[in-house]
């Protein structure tokens, strides 16, 4: 790679847990890699799997999705059908030839703030070592 | 449909918020970055977006240029969309034409080098530029509140609150577990810094609570289901049966005597243990409702069916006691919620190296207050277990507190108490006094002066973290007492000291059932265990939930005097939404596209609040407005995309996605 | 059933040998198989971990490998200190890199690599927990002839890397004992240090450790100490005549291993439990036990 590799994760966080949780990451100036860029959804539920499949589609190293622990759903069990379709979606897009670190799906509570940067940092170094998403066609070949 | 309507005009506003953002994040290049995007008429940037002369920027430019988007780069949307919503809409342009882009929380707070954060905030920018092309004009929902309220809890935190929200008018059913009203305080002696009886200041409140017409008093029950939302909540409260009739009992307590049970047995709760009640009781003598209570448990009649039924027998005409007695269930409806559960204390035998439990004469703080209390089981003489009175007492800070082991936290009461425990049992005693302390935490007013008084009432300061109380003696002199094993830390060595009695500052803990009750109200709670607030400055007793506060030590230990403040505020923001009778909803609800439905109902069984039905006559799906909660889920979830949600339209979220990846 | 690996350390070879002799005989008599690690080196526990974190968790490390080779599933060592050594090396090999790295190239060359699968046991916890209390009860055969006991636990065994027992009340011993029908008194110091290597290195220290724990064993009544780890057994034995020599009021007292209590109650042959090998107390033996009277008396 020509410069630094530097991977590229989408990350749809839930209103009321993951959003909050790397709020308060915020607050408590607690610091972490930079790869991450959040979109905010109400809840993990809202996350259509075609937003997964847009984002690798776009370019995206990685995809993560954020939502309550199962049981604390702000919206009951909005985050239950989100692991359904993140099942799914595992298995569509390792069909892909996609890693399976580049899509994950994390519960964190709203006072977790700690935990998003070790989820983030993580998976940051793990893309980092996979190289992009988007090989060049030569080297797919 | 979301779509471009016509031409698209976007302000952004790029914020300094001091240094903030401005000291990582290169805003002007950020600025700069942004007037160059597609649609963007203006890009500025300025110090403090949400102060008046930032908002005005918005205002002004909605007019001057014609701006029909605005974007607002700065902090979290919890904190500041509303400002900039309002901020719009004064400048005559609706307010959900307003997207933020977190450059704060997300981005200048957690990253420390400059260049990748300006990269960072440039792709959020994009983002936000593209998706907010495609919002489109909403209007707030309106949702009525019911003047009622719910208070869970009825110690001095539940107490407060309630005849706060009887006297502005509003009828108040006030829950509470136990068969009495008045919780921890209750069994408090006297309370710092005053030493006021805290009977003596808690009685009159209970009464009131009593006699106030506004108010239902329901105690020995428990909620056990809430459904609804805010201003509508329905909830089910399950009353237990105490087998005496309130209604019909006067309070004579004469079948309290009467019980078979010559000599009591049972452990008395309110006593902390230290005396034994009967099957039949009242847990204090001033309980509200005045009426005893049976405890199937112990009760002769209840485990074998043989007794001579001596109570009822002396109750006479009034029968007043009912051995049939069934469960109640009763089902209400609320605008409001407040909760007030309060706190336990740390379970000292999780100390083991303190010996509670182990060794007769080491108390916890709670059972000390029932000893020196007049009405206690000891007539406010302090005897130890072991008989007698002691002439040295040693008063442990911190156990289960500030303490890795247990709990971190300081819980914020125990240096108070502490004090004040000794300047009673020196008063009751005349022992000689020793507090092993780690810091003195008296910040409150007359707190730092009530320290001072007992450092002139010649008690013993050690500056120590005990490490161990033993029996186990060294020399003759130690024979038969408890040894306190500590660093003198401002001494410089080790010393142990004999005492007759230790008293253990236990700190305060969430109660054991806190999770149920949090997921009971669809709260949160922090880390600790504590039900969370909305935002521990700006929004202490709000939670997450809209219409449902929070007060007392719930949230987090607490004296009493904020205790009561906490229980003010709550019901004042209770009463604010039930006086105003309304409150807006945001408009992000999910709505059908009937042309496009093609009746699969799949979405049907996805909705937790039933919100989506089913209309036969033209087989297609309807949601309800009002019961939607905007989770999405069924916009996930519908295989046509005909099922949409305002706000966070698939077009938004997709152009957001392809804005942050553009330059991937 | 699969053999229990023994591991004897140093000094179960050297100052200890009556715990040897008397846990294998306890063994023997529960028909536990129990075989010695074969080519076994030390530990690495105390002094070396100080010095040398790496090298020492190298010397663990190789038991470890050892053991897993020869296909055993448990490794039992009665010494406190190699049990909780070998407890942190395996810790340590995973969640460190450095010293799993280190461990792996040292190792290497004998084609001998540390995996985790082994579980290091000490004999307290077998007996406690793939025993139980209520066979232990059923195959007591004998009265313990020698009053109550004082169980002391020593610091190792409530350590963090330690399994089970609660740290500042254990209790594992006493019940042992109870389940043998030997009679326990309170003994609040159980977990108080008996000196350790400070009984050669600073002997006032030492010494004056030993005698809290003596004189509060006497003070509640004990007619002997009961203990699980060869250098507090050593500590409490060896110094008691030094003792007596400082304070008037001192009076001596056996000081065994729970092993040899368990033996005897087991139906052992005393002569096979080491009780010759006491250095204090040797008086109340001979009481105890009238036909060790001659080896006891007998040995230096």
């Amino acid at each position: 790679m020509p410069e630094e590799y530097e991977p590229k994760i989408v990350a749809f966080f839930c209103n009321w847990c993951t959003y909050l949780a790397a709020d308060l990451a915020g607050t408590s100036r607690i610091k972490y890699a930079p790869n991450t860029r959040v979109i905010r959804v109400m809840c993990s539920g809202r996350v259509d799997p075609q937003f997964v499949l847009d984002a690798f589609a776009k370019g995206a190293d990685g995809v993560l999705i954020g939502g309550c622990h199962p049981g604390d759903c702000h919206y009951q069990e909005g985050n239950y059908k989100a692991l359904r379709r993140f099942r799914l979606l595992q298995r569509l897009v390792s069909q892909m030839g996609i890693e399976p670190e580049r899509l994950r799906l994390e519960w964190i509570s709203a006072a977790e703030g700690d935990r998003v940067r070790a989820v983030i940092d993580e998976m940051t170094a793990q893309l980092k070592a996979l190289g992009p998403a988007r090989r060049s066609h030569a080297e797919a070949a | 449909m979301s779509e471009m309507n016509g031409t698209v005009r976007i302000g952004v506003y790029v914020c300094h918020c001091g240094t903030n953002i401005a000291g990582i994040v290169d805003v002007k290049a950020l600025t700069h970055y942004a007037a160059g995007l597609p649609n963007v008429a203006v890009a500025r940037d300025y110090k403090y977006m949400c102060s008046d002369p930032g908002q005005d920027l918005i205002r002004q430019d909605i007019r001057d240029q014609h701006l029909n988007r605005i974007v607002v780069a700065s902090c979290s949307p919890h904190l500041h969309e509303a400002t900039f919503r309002n901020a719009t809409r004064a400048g005559g342009l609706n307010p959900f034409f307003v997207q933020m882009v977190n450059i704060r929380e997300h981005d200048s707070w957690v990253h420390t080098n400059h260049a990748e954060a300006t990269l960072k905030a440039i792709d959020m920018v994009r983002a936000a530029v593209r998706r907010v092309a495609y919002h489109e004009a909403l209007e707030k929902g309106r949702v009525s509140i019911r003047p009622e309220a719910l208070v869970v809890g009825g110690g001095i935190a539940g107490i407060h609150a309630a005849l706060t929200m009887a006297n502005a008018g509003k009828h108040v059913y006030l829950v509470e577990r136990e068969p009495t009203i008045g919780g921890h305080m209750a069994q408090f002696d006297k309370t710092f810094p005053t030493l006021d009886c805290s009977a003596c200041i808690l009685t009159p409140k209970m009464s009131a609570v009593k006699n106030h017409p506004n108010i239902t008093l329901w105690t020995y029950s428990d909620v056990t289901a809430i459904e609804g939302y805010v201003g509508n909540y329905n909830v089910t409260v399950t009353r237990r049966p105490r087998y005496v009739r309130e209604d019909l009992c006067v309070g004579c307590l004469e079948c309290l005597e009467a019980c078979v049970y010559k000599q009591a047995k049972v452990p008395d709760e309110f006593n902390m243990g230290l005396s034994k009640r009967r099957p039949i009781y009242i847990p204090f003598p001033q309980a509200v409702p005045q009426t005893p209570v049976i405890d199937p448990e112990t009760c002769i009649q209840f485990k074998s069916g043989k007794c001579k039924k001596t109570c009822i027998e002396v109750c006479g005409d009034r029968h007043a006691i009912d051995l049939y007695m069934q469960p109640r269930t009763e089902h209400i409806e609320v605008g409001t919620v407040v909760l007030a559960t309060g706190f336990q204390t740390y379970d000292a035998r999780r100390s083991p190296y303190y010996g509670y439990g182990h060794y007769p004469n080491v108390y916890t703080a709670l059972e000390i207050e029932r000893l020196v209390n007049a009405s206690g089981p000891t007539g406010g003489e302090v005897v130890l277990r072991t008989g007698g009175h002691p002439k040295s007492v040693g008063i442990i800070h911190c156990v289960g507190s500030r303490d890795e082991n247990t709990n971190r936290w300081c819980s914020r009461v125990c240096c108070m108490y502490s004090l004040k425990l000794a300047h009673l049992l020196k008063e009751h005693t005349g022992a000689e006094i020793f507090n092993f302390y780690i810091d003195m935490r008296t910040p409150g007013k007359g707190f730092e002066e009530f320290y001072q008084k007992l450092l002139s009432e010649h008690v013993h300061f050690i500056r120590g973290r005990v490490a161990e109380v033993t029996d186990a003696s060294l020399h003759s002199s130690e024979e038969g007492q408890l040894v306190i094993r500590v660093e003198d830390t401002l001494a410089g060595f080790v010393r142990r000291i004999p005492v007759d009695m230790v008293v253990l500052a236990t700190g305060l803990e969430p109660r054991a059932d806190a999770q149920e009750v949090r997921r009971l109200f669809n709260i949160t709670c922090s880390n600790e265990g504590f039900f969370l607030e909305r935002h521990p400055k700006l929004a202490p007793v709000q939670t997450f939930t809209e219409g449902i506060f929070l007060a007392g030590c719930c949230q987090g230990p607490k004296d009493i005097p904020d205790t009561v403040a906490q229980a003010g505020a709550a019901a004042a923001e209770a009463l604010a939404l039930m006086d105003a009778g309304y409150m807006e909803t945001e408009p992000n609800t999910a709505y059908v596209v009937e042309e496009s439905c093609s009746g699969c109902k799949t979405c049907i069984s996805v909705c937790p609040y039933h919100a989506i039905s089913f209309l036969d006559e033209r087989q297609v799906s309807a949601i309800n407005p009002v019961l939607c909660k905007g989770c999405g889920t069924c916009v996930a979830a519908c295989p046509s995309a005909t099922i949409r949600q305002h706000l966070f339209e698939d077009e938004q979220i997709f152009e957001e996605i392809e804005g942050i990846l553009e330059y991937a | 059933m699969a053999p229990y690996c023994y591991f004897p350390g140093c000094s179960l070879r050297g100052t200890g040998i009556a715990y040897e002799e008397s846990l294998l005989e306890v063994f023997r008599l529960l028909h536990l198989p129990i075989e010695e690690l074969r080519d076994w080196n030390c530990c690495g526990a105390t002094s070396y971990m100080s010095i040398d974190e790496g090298s020492a968790c190298v010397l663990s490390a190789r038991n470890l490998a050892l053991a897993h080779k020869g296909h055993y599933r448990d490794i039992v060592a009665p010494c406190s200190a190699c049990y909780l050594v070998l407890r942190k090396t395996q810790d340590y090999v995973e969640r460190y890199p450095r010293i799993g790295r280190r461990v792996e190239e040292s190792l290497g060359p004998g084609r001998l690599r540390v995996l985790n699968e082994v579980r290091v046991r000490h004999p307290l916890e077998v007996l406690y927990t793939d025993v139980g209390l209520a066979k232990i009860k059923a195959h007591a055969v004998r009265q313990w002839p020698g009053g109550k006991v004082a169980c002391y636990y020593g610091c190792q065994m409530v350590r963090p890397y330690a399994d089970g027992d609660p740290d500042h009340n254990p209790v594992r011993m006493d019940e042992l004992m109870h389940a043998a029908g030997v009679p326990t008194v309170d003994f609040p110091l159980k977990t108080r240090c008996c000196g350790g290597t400070l009984t050669g290195t600073m002997p006032p220290v030492g010494l004056r450790l030993n005698e809290i724990l003596l004189a509060e064993a006497h003070h509640r009544g004990a007619d002997a100490m009961v203990t699980v780890c060869p250098l507090c057994q050593y500590n409490l034995d060896a110094y008691q005549a030094d003792l007596r020599r400082r304070s008037k009021t001192f009076s001596e007292m056996p000081v065994f291993f729970f092993t040899q209590i368990l033996g005897w109650a087991l139906g052992s042959d005393p002569a096979r439990l080491g009780l010759k090998r006491a250095i204090s107390g040797r008086k109340q033996i001979a009481q105890w036990f009238p036909k060790q009277r001659a080896e006891v008396a007998a040995h230096v």
